[in-house]
């Protein structure tokens, strides 16, 4: 099958953005599987919203995760750290395993998994606290007090989010004084200072403008060197720019998951290529 | 017609008649805040005295009021009398037309006395041990130089009466209460019982000592005194030191008349009452209301923010907290007397009789905390504005957004860290609103206070500097009472009418002044948190 002329638009406008090409490298191609759902089927009351999930996520890689609204891919993002938990009627069947940890085994300590699991959400909800303690939150609900052990983990949470420079000299002002891109990069501070090991993006730019929007994704290229990032997004563009993988969502199910490259390039079902060529959705 | 039709679409009418509405509730406020400042402000200000002369004979009095010419009688003033140990009225009524010659006299003195109420009249002399020192002008001259030493001669004995008579008598107390401990624990014994009766001599013999010396003071403070006498030749002669100011309206310029507005207005903010509440000042019922408002607002905004939080957050959403909702909004409208019949049998009878017979056995038969008191007073109304405080706070609860909440969890947060670190303090500014509507209520209920511990007149404030310096046992004065005793219960309430609305204006003064407190604290917070709304 012949790329889509469309494709090769949307490559284009990627080159717009940046010189390089994102050629998928041997080290991604290999990366091993961190966290890996096994047949998760999910219901919401009786209506069923994920059916027979199997999907793995490499470590230090980027997967995106896309469809129309509504077909999911949210959802499952929720699944990984049971934030689904918190909405009455769920019920969810299968496996989630991290490493060889089943995170729905009965038993699980879910306050002490969210700690592997940053979570950085569609609108910037930074709380009504001072830059520092929003980043400081998830270490001192642990129980940390050591002030220098805070500030180290506050200032290397901001630099690694690409804020530092911006708010180094006001770290005691509100964090809602902070603009939409900062705030979010803000949040993605407060979820890298717990360190976790996977980072979960919930259309982390859909509220934010094209330069705040490019700071991210440059941002996200630099967070898969420590992280793992799962990120639900619309935008097609930003799917093929950022990410090394791509799952397909619709209805609940996945339709495919491969390189990105392949995905956008060569996909094997007809439905991803209406999909990504803007045939519906 | 198609004209009024757009008039009308726009919904002009509806803008119309919104702003009306507002404009008639701000005229109301305005009204009432005027009528209480025009009434009650004027009370303080010395007006000149004048004399008539009238067919029986001539009056010295000043004009309270006036009314023309009406239905049933001719034009006609209104005068207080004062002098009320010698006429034994306190306003009279004359016509106009009575009036045969009146005139302003230099020399005449608007006398404030501590008892029996003012004296108009003029100062004839003044004496020490009988000796006459001076007369006429003189006179009130050296009386004026000396009055602040007498004062504070009069403040040294009060003072001595208070602290050491007091403290004796508290110590005297003690011992009885001791022994009857030990008695009622069966662990007298003649040796102890000796003991006691010395100590107690002891005691006595001080207290006695005390009188005498108190005896000589007072002795040296009556000596100083003045004989003043009424324009019809009545003659009165009382102690210096029984004169709380002494004022010549007729002959101190503006200037002379503000200073007497500021010094009385400062009496009656800073001092006790006198002459069964009517005279004299309302300290005591400000601190009352403050400190039985600042006690309410402790008890009820954690009781009232836990209890929201547990319906909110923890409490499954069904009939039962439907239910227990709809209650707690019924609540507040039960009728606030029907709270204070409550705290009478809840609070003082079971709970109060149950604390004295477990912790004051020794003081049966009298109560401690089987009696209207503070505490008492403050729970109750804490239990009246619950339901405020409870609203206000799950509305401030609902309005933080899910966003927070789930960022919070996501970091590996309780439910109890998220409701703790993040929740509470997001809806802080809409919880104060709570707080702030549940002290205006509080502050201004009255009802429920007689039954629970507003008194009249409080022998002490209840907070002191004798342990353990918080009284909360004791009785207080409150501002709401004193209005409703003074205006309507007192032997004279037309003489204290005045004061009656200047209590009022007071009153909302502390509610506003309570408020602003409030206000700037969640202002504060505001600032802190970030510009969430609410």
């Amino acid at each position: 099958m012949s790329t889509a002329p469309h494709v090769e638009k949307i490559f284009a406008q990627r080159a717009l953005v940046s010189d390089e090409f994102p050629l998928t490298d041997t080290t991604v191609r290999i990366a091993p599987i961190l966290i890996r759902t096994k047949s998760l089927n999910l219901f919401y009351g009786e209506k069923q919203a994920l059916f027979d999930i199997n999907i793995g996520f490499p470590k230090n890689t980027v997967t995106a995760l896309i469809g129309p609204s509504g077909c999911g891919k949210s959802t499952l993002l929720r699944c990984l750290n049971r934030m689904n938990d918190l909405i009455d009627g769920v019920r969810v069947e299968g496996k989630v395993l991290l490493g060889d940890q089943d995170l729905y085994a009965p038993g699980v300590d879910v306050i002490g998994l969210r700690k592997h699991m940053g979570m950085v959400f569609q609108k910037s909800n930074p709380f009504p606290k001072s830059i520092f303690e929003n980043v400081a939150y998830g270490l001192r609900i642990q129980g940390i007090r050591d002030r220098l052990v805070i500030q180290e983990a506050v200032e290397r949470s901001l630099q690694g989010a690409g804020l530092w420079d911006e708010v180094k000299d006001r770290l005691s002002e509100s964090g809602l004084g902070l603009s939409g891109g900062q705030q979010q990069r803000l949040c993605i501070a407060r979820a890298l200072a717990i360190q976790p090991e996977v980072v979960l993006m919930d259309e982390p730019c859909s509220a934010l403008d094209p330069i705040a929007t490019a700071k991210i994704e440059e941002l996200i290229f630099e967070l898969k060197e420590k992280f793992t990032i799962i990120i639900v997004t619309h935008n097609m563009q930003q799917a093929a720019r950022v990410s090394d993988f791509t799952g397909f969502f619709w209805l609940g199910k996945m339709i495919e998951r491969d390189l990105t490259e392949r995905i956008f390039t060569n996909p094997k079902q007809q439905l991803t290529e209406d999909y990504i060529t803007g045939r519906f959705g | 017609m198609s004209r009024f039709f757009e008039w009308w679409r726009r919904g002009s009418v509806w803008v119309w008649l919104s702003s009306a509405a507002l404009a008639l509730s701000l005229i109301m406020v305005a009204g009432l805040v005027l009528l209480l400042g025009a009434k009650g402000l004027g009370f303080f200000w010395p007006s000149n005295i004048q004399q008539f002369q009238l067919a029986d004979g001539l009056v010295l009095r000043q004009v309270t009021d006036h009314e023309s010419e009406g239905r049933y009688h001719p034009a006609r003033i209104q005068l207080k009398v004062a002098n009320r140990d010698i006429y034994g009225q306190d306003f009279r009524w004359i016509d106009l037309a009575d009036i045969q010659q009146s005139s302003l006299p230099k020399d005449a003195l608007f006398v404030e006395r501590l008892e029996y109420g003012p004296f108009i009249g003029r100062l004839i002399q003044i004496e020490e041990y009988g000796q006459v020192l001076a007369r006429g002008d003189e006179a009130l001259s050296i009386a004026r130089s000396r009055l602040p030493s007498a004062k504070a001669h009069n403040a040294q004995i009060k003072t001595l009466e208070q602290s050491e008579a007091g403290s004796l008598n508290t110590r005297i107390e003690k011992l009885r209460l001791a022994e009857r401990k030990s008695e009622l624990q069966g662990k007298q014994t003649p040796q102890t019982m000796q003991e006691a009766e010395n100590k107690r001599k002891e005691l006595h013999q001080q207290f006695e000592q005390l009188q005498t010396r108190l005896d000589a003071l007072r002795a040296q403070s009556n000596s100083l005194t003045v004989t003043l006498e009424t324009v019809d030749g009545h003659s009165k002669v009382i102690p210096l030191a029984n004169i709380a100011r002494l004022v010549s309206p007729n002959s101190v310029g503006l200037f002379g008349k503000i200073g007497t507005y500021l010094s009385r207005m400062w009496e009656f903010l800073s001092t006790g009452p006198r002459e069964a509440n009517t005279e004299g000042g309302v300290f005591p019922a400000i601190f009352g209301t403050v400190m039985m408002v600042m006690i309410m607002s402790i008890i009820v905004v954690p009781l009232g923010v836990l209890a929201a939080l547990f319906l909110r957050e923890y409490a499954r959403d069904g009939w039962v907290v439907r239910a227990v909702r709809i209650s707690v909004n019924n609540l507040a409208g039960v009728p606030s007397i029907v709270f204070g019949v409550f705290g009478l049998g809840f609070f003082v009878v079971t709970v109060g009789g149950g604390i004295d017979n477990f912790f004051f056995p020794e003081r049966f038969p009298t109560p401690t905390f089987k009696t209207g008191g503070i505490l008492w007073a403050s729970l109750t109304l804490a239990l009246l504005t619950l339901p405020v405080v409870i609203v206000a706070t799950e509305e401030a609860l609902a309005a933080v957004p899910r966003s927070q909440r789930e960022g919070s969890l996501a970091l590996g947060a309780t439910k109890w860290q998220t409701l703790w670190n993040v929740v509470l303090p997001g809806a802080s500014q809409g919880i104060l609103t709570g707080l702030i509507l549940a002290m205006a209520r509080g502050a201004g209920e009255v009802a429920p206070l007689m039954l629970t511990g507003v008194v009249k007149l409080a022998p002490s404030l209840p907070l002191d500097a004798t342990f353990p310096f918080i009284h909360l046992d004791r009785k207080f004065m409150h501002l709401g009472f004193h209005i409703y005793d003074v205006g309507f219960q007192s032997p004279n309430s037309e003489a204290a009418k005045p004061m009656v609305f200047m209590t009022a204006l007071l009153l909302l003064l502390i509610v506003l002044v309570l408020n602003i407190f409030a206000l700037r604290l969640r202002k504060k917070l505001r600032r802190r948190t970030g510009g969430s709304s609410f």
